[in-house]
């Protein structure tokens, strides 16, 4: 039971990061709420589907059907983050001036909402499937399904649990600096994520790795401790990277800082928007 | 059904034929791999493939080597490892953590 409820939480926490932090950065947006069960919600049913078709996928692709599909979602949820955090750029100052700002936008924010929906499923999409297989495995070794069942309740609790913390968290910082905080955060999900594509793009050999690894510091920070596992979910630390996931995680970040740039400069000339 | 498999085939571009590296054959029986010590040349590519006989899936993961991936009971799947230089890389099954280690060592 304690194993199910272990991995559970180490699946559950990266998705559940995610949500606290975008539940916060939508936090002015209408029908938020909706949205983001509707995306957990989508994310499980595909999860679940995922893992069923498992050894099919396995096979597809030349044997690397598993690493395209983890890229793929990866790559989903990294352009569903850009295009938050660009949408968000234009239109924070106006959320920030106000509610009927808000009103106005709602036209806006309904299609910014849908992204978020997309972007939450994928990620429990990911950490989802695997998790399924997992309790599927246990279940089928003679541990008791009510066991398994309890343990995975436990860790999810867990993990929904520091979710929850990161939002709360989120919500005591300043409206003035709250989405330039949250801002940040996704930027950094999202180029974590980025990398963790590329290394799966690696690791199906689509992609070089280039100089393999850039860095070590896992002597001095190993993957494995609890600071360096948060700090892999939320900046997406890898303590031997490849040159190719540097070039990822490098190149995400200047998309979306100009993108969010580019996004603000018209916004200013056009105040009364 | 139909569409997580074109969702894979909408990358497959990607997948751009290479030289073949060589091929490293790996069992997981019992929730132990076999063999639990590989020795494969240093500075190359090599592709290992992992058969799992066990009927549950199991997880190849591993820090030192960044990879994990998922083989389902009774599976083969392929991993591509290095170019790697000298040293040992530990691997484990997360599923299994307690008895499915091994370790790549790379000369």
């Amino acid at each position: 039971m304690l194993g199910a409820a272990i991995i559970v939480f180490r699946e559950s926490l990266e998705a559940a990061l995610l949500i606290g932090i975008i539940a916060a950065a939508a936090r002015t947006l209408p029908g938020r709420n909706r949205w983001l069960s509707a995306g957990v919600a989508a994310g499980v049913m595909g999860a679940l589907i995922v893992a069923a078709l498992a050894g099919r996928i396995a096979d597809m692709a030349d044997g690397m059907g598993q690493e395209m599909l983890n890229a793929c979602i990866l790559g989903l949820a990294v352009s569903m983050l850009a295009w938050h955090n660009i949408w968000m750029a234009r239109h924070a100052r106006e959320m920030v001036a106000g509610a009927r700002a808000i009103v106005r936008d709602v036209a806006d924010g309904r299609r910014e909402l849908s992204a978020i929906m997309v972007l939450v499923a994928m990620a429990v999409l990911r950490e989802g499937s695997e998790t399924a297989l997992f309790l599927y495995s246990l279940a089928s070794e003679g541990e008791s399904a009510g066991q398994v069942l309890a343990g995975g309740a436990l860790g999810l609790a867990a993990g929904a649990g520091v979710g929850f913390a990161m939002y709360a968290g989120l919500l005591r910082v300043p409206v003035r600096r709250f989405f330039g905080v949250t801002a940040a955060l996704v930027l950094l999900l999202a180029a974590g994520m980025a990398g963790q594509m590329a290394r799966f793009l690696i690791q199906g050999d689509i992609l070089p790795p280039l100089a393999n690894p850039l860095w070590d510091t896992s002597a001095w920070l190993s993957a494995n401790s609890p600071a360096g596992t948060l700090l892999h979910v939320l900046a997406g630390y890898d303590p031997r990277p490849s040159a190719m996931q540097a070039l990822f995680y490098l190149g995400t970040v200047a998309a979306i800082a100009l993108g969010m740039f580019l996004a603000r400069a018209p916004a200013r000339s056009a105040t009364p928007a | 059904m139909r569409r997580l498999p074109l969702l894979a085939l909408l990358c497959l571009p990607f997948a751009a034929a290479a030289a073949d590296p060589a091929e490293i054959p790996l069992t997981i029986r019992n929730h132990r791999f076999e063999p639990a010590e590989v020795r494969i040349p240093a500075g190359q590519k090599v592709r290992l493939v992992v058969h799992n006989q066990d009927g549950t899936p199991e997880e190849f993961e591993s820090h030192e080597l960044n990879r994990e991936k998922v083989i389902p009971g009774g599976a083969k799947a392929s991993i591509f490892i290095g170019p790697l230089q000298a040293g040992k890389y530990p691997f484990f099954g997360e599923f299994n953590e307690a008895t499915a280690r091994g370790v790549v060592i790379a000369e």
